[in-house]
């Protein structure tokens, strides 16, 4: 497949400042809550204190008699409303019915029982704590673990062993490998929720006319456009009458690529009320009622031989589901079945997930949505063997690896890797860290009694979502081109990015593509009445795959350009040099600009030729892509408090193709501290009935910038073969990377003790706690 | 019962009548129509509202607008000069100190008072400026660097 | 996140706010920093707020023979930038410069986190070990009292109603004098888990003088005399400060929550209490 095919590069390769900068800089950027209409009216959400409750009563008396209060609603009046959607089948998954409102029964803390309107937010939160609500508490369960035992607390009374599905999934002979096997390692790992926490929490702001029946839904969202095919018919508004703009979006992480209750909220009030509604998130909120992520018990077993050659993996996950399914719930940890076996060629394994509903809001995806999860696992199993064969954790892996001339490698799980060169990136990565010198530096440290860990995670991870029978609505992506007939570029795209920068990245590709300055192309995304049909951003896929579909538009055009060029040069012998149609023999060209001017005056068209230069690709990937990388990191543990200090941070990253050096060195930077902030700080905590406790910043612990350390990124550049511009993806890296390279090192730390496993996060308290269990 | 108050803001003097109640960050929002300070939490830790108080950085979500009467506010719409964007503004984004723009106002204000009282940062000294300023995209990184730069740029 | 209505008046003198505050629905506003949000959160709801901004007397910081009166109103950021502050009384400087983050240190206020009595404030531990008084003025007048008995139980103190922190007494350090604040932060809210304040002298090699508090072990900070009486008289070697140290939490309950356990907690306490004196030490003389 041909690559990017302009010679030498101006823009594409190159470190750039963004295009987004200067509204954002300036305090200009138009954010969800920035956004006033006429008439605007706010929405207060009445929310359940109780995980698991019957609701008895509600009484908006008190509410709708102060002044400015227009509404209240319950879920008595979901009259012309459906519920919210999960976009997954699997065999047997359970879907309970998820109503807009509480439905009588309330099923995990923040649950939404009423709803208030008002024409100012300060009243409508004023009217919201005059609902009165009854309750009557029920027992609630928040544990997966527990949930699936005999006798827990049914979170559904139709399902009283919690089940939400199973899924299993397998190859080659397991019992066999493990039957043969010379050693055999077994590991519990906790996994803990998380919480996305975008800076920028949700908000919605529905806008229904109803002389025109149509609705326009406002949303901080990474999804519009199947947020609007769902939203439509959830709603029962005919789709073509609908309308959703993502504005600035303040971060997503995957909690926005979902459907929410309170997003189809704002659009039945307004609808109701014929006015706009506002609701915005208040953080309190984002912990009761947004998607979190990760939530995994997992149980791992790793059959392998003497030399570190792994024969099997046995892998049972039980998966935190929450309390419904939101859009894409079950399917992620189907993702983490398919990233078992990592970076290493063994094909055997067993796998069986099982989702486990609890009193808590449901889990979705989070940067890297099943495969940090995944990697996290085997990276620590492996180190297990490692330990256990009294082998070093960089050659036991090297004695694993998927080598080079084995792509593309079909994996045991059905996935099929593009492209990669796993030896050289931990290489890279050893290198840089100075290894063998590190080891020595740690012998000599552990003898004066210090804790020093050195760590590798070695990662893979399914990227460019994807091919579309593997994927819930479509992994498809779109992008019209318009050369304006003054020849400055408009690209329509079907991604919705929030911080990646593809109005930078895509202007770079299409600049160059058509050899005009960057200043000449704008990028368009996030509103459907503008823009064709798209998937949306998530699972690393912006600009290989939007970028892609964007790339295969240009070629389109560029076929035309060639067509005019050679007409207006009133020859056939005609080449294309850097943004002009040039006559072989005389040196006489057309720029694009002026073959612009043309097409659209039309005096003369080349024969089959229609007047215009606008081209729309819609590109189906054959293919996910697989970035990989090694992060190496070095720990001192503090044996009197448990406190961890990272002192070397090292990742060697392969992204493919790098478009934008300084935008692809902030992605790993940002996964790279969601990850550090996942092993180290992070958890969602809630009590055994499922009250939360940690549901403010005041209690959940988000890195602040001195809990980061200096990152020192590298990378290798190995193109996938699975699109044109050879990129793979790089949102998820650093997320997927970091964790299991801290607790490998951690761990490794404290080995000496006799610590085999410690589980995330690792806070002080638990580090000293399991020091002091070693020494007595 | 509504307050008389007069605040000069990003130089320009205005009167209004406000609740008591209602906190500085929603008067700018709402009132000024100054969308740059963000709220971004609701127990006054992210910093995304941060502006300058009569020249000291503050967080707009935990004042009220009653007790900014008389007083001088600077919000990031405010910073640069004449349309010349302030060094700090300009560094982020030379250095790509930011993704989803929702923490930067707030983090140039931060920025902005460390380098009037420390025009020589060490790096330790910036994350340990930046304590009451959080942002989940950048991984800080390119923050650091930039306000470096920043910081340098002010010393010629 | 949006508090309920309040009356709001900012006097321009301690006598106007005083008789302001003699309304029982009434209450003193300060730097707003712990107030404000706890009526963001409707967990607290004065139907008046009497802001103390305007009061010029508060704000003053002034040498009064070997003490410094600190005004209520003083901020953590000028406590902890003020020259005089950070020569004659160096130990309240730092424990000022660990509060927060720097856009709390530029509005919260010395007074309003004293009045607060936030059992994990910071302050505690440096007051405690600075033996400081704390005055107060009322409708009956002005009366004076160790910070010690000042703060009776969690968030709650001596204040009679009506009454106003109006200034923070603390020592002029004598010179030789190490002192230190080690703190371990909750990670997510920044308060101290546990900060333990020292001061130290020596004579002829042997501690003469030492002061030990503590804030944020428990219910309320505490001076910890033990571990005082330890180190008196000793040549502090570090089997000595182990050795005081480890009585720093002894029948003291220690809080516990989702951050740190009881039994963590009194381990902080122990090697926050260790570092503290092994860094004061180099300055005592």
């Amino acid at each position: 497949m041909s690559t990017v095919t302009t010679e030498t590069p101006t823009y594409v390769g190159k470190r750039i400042k963004r295009k987004e900068d200067p509204r954002m800089i300036t305090g200009t950027a138009t954010y969800l809550d920035d956004i006033k209409l006429p008439n605007m009216h706010f929405a207060a959400i009445v929310r359940s204190p109780y995980a698991a409750a019957r609701v008895d009563r509600i009484d908006a008396a008190a509410a709708l008699a102060l002044p400015g209060v227009v509404a209240v609603f319950t879920g008595a009046d979901l009259d012309d409303v459906g519920n919210v959607p999960c976009g997954v089948t699997l065999p047997g998954l359970r879907i309970p019915p998820h109503a807009i409102l509480a439905q009588g029964r309330v099923y995990f803390a923040g649950h939404p029982v009423a709803v208030v309107v008002a024409n100012d937010p300060y009243r409508a939160r004023d009217a919201a704590e005059l609902v009165e609500v009854d309750y009557t508490p029920q027992p609630g369960i928040a544990d997966p673990e527990k949930a699936l035992e005999p006798g827990a607390p049914a979170v559904h009374p139709e399902w009283p062993d919690n089940v939400a599905f199973v899924h299993k999934q397998e190859n080659g002979d397991v019992d066999i490998a493990f039957a043969e096997a010379e050693v055999i390692v077994k590991q519990r790992m906790l996994q803990p929720r998380v919480v996305a926490n975008p800076m920028e929490a949700r908000g919605a702001i529905g806008d229904y006319r109803s002389a025109e029946g149509t609705l326009t839904l406002h949303s901080s969202t990474q999804i519009p456009h199947l947020l609007r095919s769902i939203a439509a018919a959830v709603l029962g508004v005919p789709e073509h009458k609908m309308r959703v703009i993502a504005p600035e979006v303040g971060g997503g992480f995957g909690c926005k690529a979902d459907v929410y209750a309170e997003e189809l909220l704002v659009c039945f009030l307004s609808r109701k009320l014929g006015k706009p509604v506002k609701w915005v998130e208040g953080r309190r909120e984002h912990f009761q009622a947004t998607s979190q992520g990760r939530g995994h018990v997992d149980y791992y077993e790793l059959a392998a031989k003497k030399d570190g050659t792994i024969l099997g993996i046995k892998l049972k996950i039980i998966q935190d589901i929450g309390s419904h399914q939101q859009l894409t719930t079950p399917l992620i940890p189907t993702l983490s079945v398919l990233m078992l076996p990592g970076l290493y060629r063994c094909k055997t394994f067993r796998a069986e997930v099982v989702g486990a509903f609890t009193n808590c809001f449901p889990t979705d995806a989070y940067r890297g949505a099943g495969r940090p999860e995944a990697t996290y696992g085997i990276e620590r199993i492996v180190d297990c063997l490692a330990v256990e064969l009294a082998m070093d954790a960089a050659e036991i892996r090297l004695k694993n690896f998927i080598e080079p001339q084995e792509f593309p490698f079909a994996t045991g799980t059905g996935l099929i890797y593009d492209s990669g060169n796993y030896a050289a990136t931990l290489g890279i990565a050893l290198d840089t860290v100075g290894y063998a010198a590190l080891r020595e530096e740690q012998r000599a440290a552990r003898a004066a009694g210090r804790l020093m860990g050195i760590g590798i995670a070695t990662y893979g991870e399914i990227c460019g979502f994807g091919p579309s029978p593997y994927t819930p609505a479509g992994g498809w992506e779109s992008a019209t081109v318009r050369i304006e007939p003054s020849g400055q570029v408009t690209v329509h795209t079907g991604i919705s990015p929030h911080g990646q920068g593809e109005e930078t990245t895509f202007a770079q590709i299409a600049a160059d593509e058509l050899g005009v300055s960057m200043d000449d192309v704008v990028i368009v995304h996030g509103d459907t009445a503008i823009v064709q049909y798209g998937i949306g951003t998530f699972g690393s896929r912006g600009t290989a795959v939007g970028g892609t579909a964007m790339f295969l538009a240009i070629e389109e055009l560029k076929k035309k350009i060639m067509k005019y060029g050679a007409m207006l040069l009133e020859t056939e012998d005609v080449q294309w040099v850097a943004g002009r149609v040039v006559c072989n023999k005389t040196g006489a060209s057309v720029t694009v600009a002026q073959i612009a001017a043309a097409s659209y005056r039309a005096l003369k068209l080349p024969p089959g030729s229609e007047p215009g230069l606008v081209a729309t690709s819609f590109w189906e990937p054959a293919n996910f892509t697989f970035p990989f990388g090694a992060h190496i990191v070095v720990t001192d543990v503090d044996p009197d408090t448990g406190d961890v200090k990272i002192t070397r941070y090292v990742a060697v990253d392969d992204c493919g193709k790098i478009i934008n050096p300084l935008i692809v060195a902030g992605q790993i930077h940002g996964g790279i501290a969601q990850g550090i902030g996942q092993a180290l700080y992070e958890q969602m905590v809630y009590d055994e009935n499922g009250q939360i406790l940690s549901g403010e910043f005041t209690d959940y612990v988000m890195p602040k910038a001195a809990n980061i350390p200096f990152i020192e990124s590298h990378h290798t550049e190995t193109p996938s073969p699975v699109n044109p511009l050879g990129v793979k993806g790089v949102g998820e890296a650093g997320a997927i990377g970091a964790p299991p390279a801290i607790v490998n090192s951690v761990v490794d730390a404290l080995s000496h003790l006799g610590i085999r496993h410690l589980d995330m996060p690792l806070t002080p308290e638990k580090v000293w706690t399991a020091i002091q269990g070693s020494r007595a | 019962m509504k307050h008389p108050i007069t605040v000069t803001v990003n130089g320009n003097k205005h009167t209004a009548e406000v609740e008591p109640r209602r906190l500085l960050i929603h008067f700018l929002r709402d009132t000024l129509f100054l969308t740059g300070p963000h709220s971004g939490c609701e127990t006054s830790l992210c910093g995304a509202c941060t502006v300058a108080l009569d020249g000291l950085a503050v967080k707009s979500c935990a004042v009220f607008a009653v007790q900014c009467d008389g007083r001088d506010i600077v919000t990031i719409e405010g910073i640069a000069n004449k349309g010349s964007l302030h060094s700090v503004q300009q560094c982020f984004w030379e250095e790509h100190g930011l993704q989803c723009g929702f923490c930067t106002p707030g983090m140039i204000m931060a920025s902005r008072q460390l380098i009037e009282r420390n025009p020589d940062p060490t790096d330790t000294e910036i994350r340990h400026a930046l304590e009451g300023n959080l942002c989940r995209c950048t991984g800080y990184q390119h923050i650091v660097t930039a306000v470096r730069a920043a910081a340098a740029l002010e010393r010629k | 996140m949006i508090p309920q209505e309040f009356e709001y008046a900012a006097p321009a003198t301690l006598q106007a706010a005083l008789e302001l505050l003699a309304d029982p629905g009434a209450r003193p506003l300060a730097g707003g920093m712990s107030l404000v949000p706890l009526m963001k959160l409707r967990l607290a709801a004065p139907e008046k707020l009497v802001d103390l901004r305007l009061i010029s007397s508060l704000k003053s910081i002034r040498r009064e023979g070997a003490f410094l009166h600190i005004g209520a109103m003083v901020t953590h950021y000028e406590l902890e930038s003020a020259p005089l502050i950070r020569q004659e009384c160096p130990l309240l400087a730092a424990a000022a410069a660990a509060i927060g983050d720097v856009q709390i240190r530029n509005s919260g206020t010395i007074g309003g986190s004293v009045a607060h009595a936030d059992p994990a404030a910071d302050y505690p531990a440096a007051l405690l070990a600075l033996e400081a008084r704390v005055q107060l003025t009322g409708p009956t007048g002005e009366r004076e009292m160790t910070f010690e008995d000042f703060v009776l139980d969690t968030f709650t103190t001596a204040l009679e109603p009506g009454e106003l922190v109006t200034a923070i007494v603390v020592p002029i350090e004598a010179p030789g004098t190490g002192v230190h604040y080690q703190k371990h932060p909750q990670p997510a809210s920044g308060f101290p888990m546990v900060g333990v304040a020292v001061r130290v002298r020596r004579e002829n090699g042997l501690i003469s003088f030492a002061r030990v508090g503590v804030t944020g072990l428990s219910g309320k900070g505490y001076r910890a005399r033990a571990v005082e009486e330890r180190l008196i008289g000793g040549a502090a070697s570090d089997v000595e400060i182990k050795e005081a140290a480890s009585v720093v939490a002894a029948g003291v309950e220690a809080s516990a929550d989702i951050h740190a356990s009881a039994v963590y907690r009194a381990q902080l306490a122990r090697v926050a209490t260790v570092r503290a004196i092994r860094a004061s030490l180099p300055h005592a003389h």
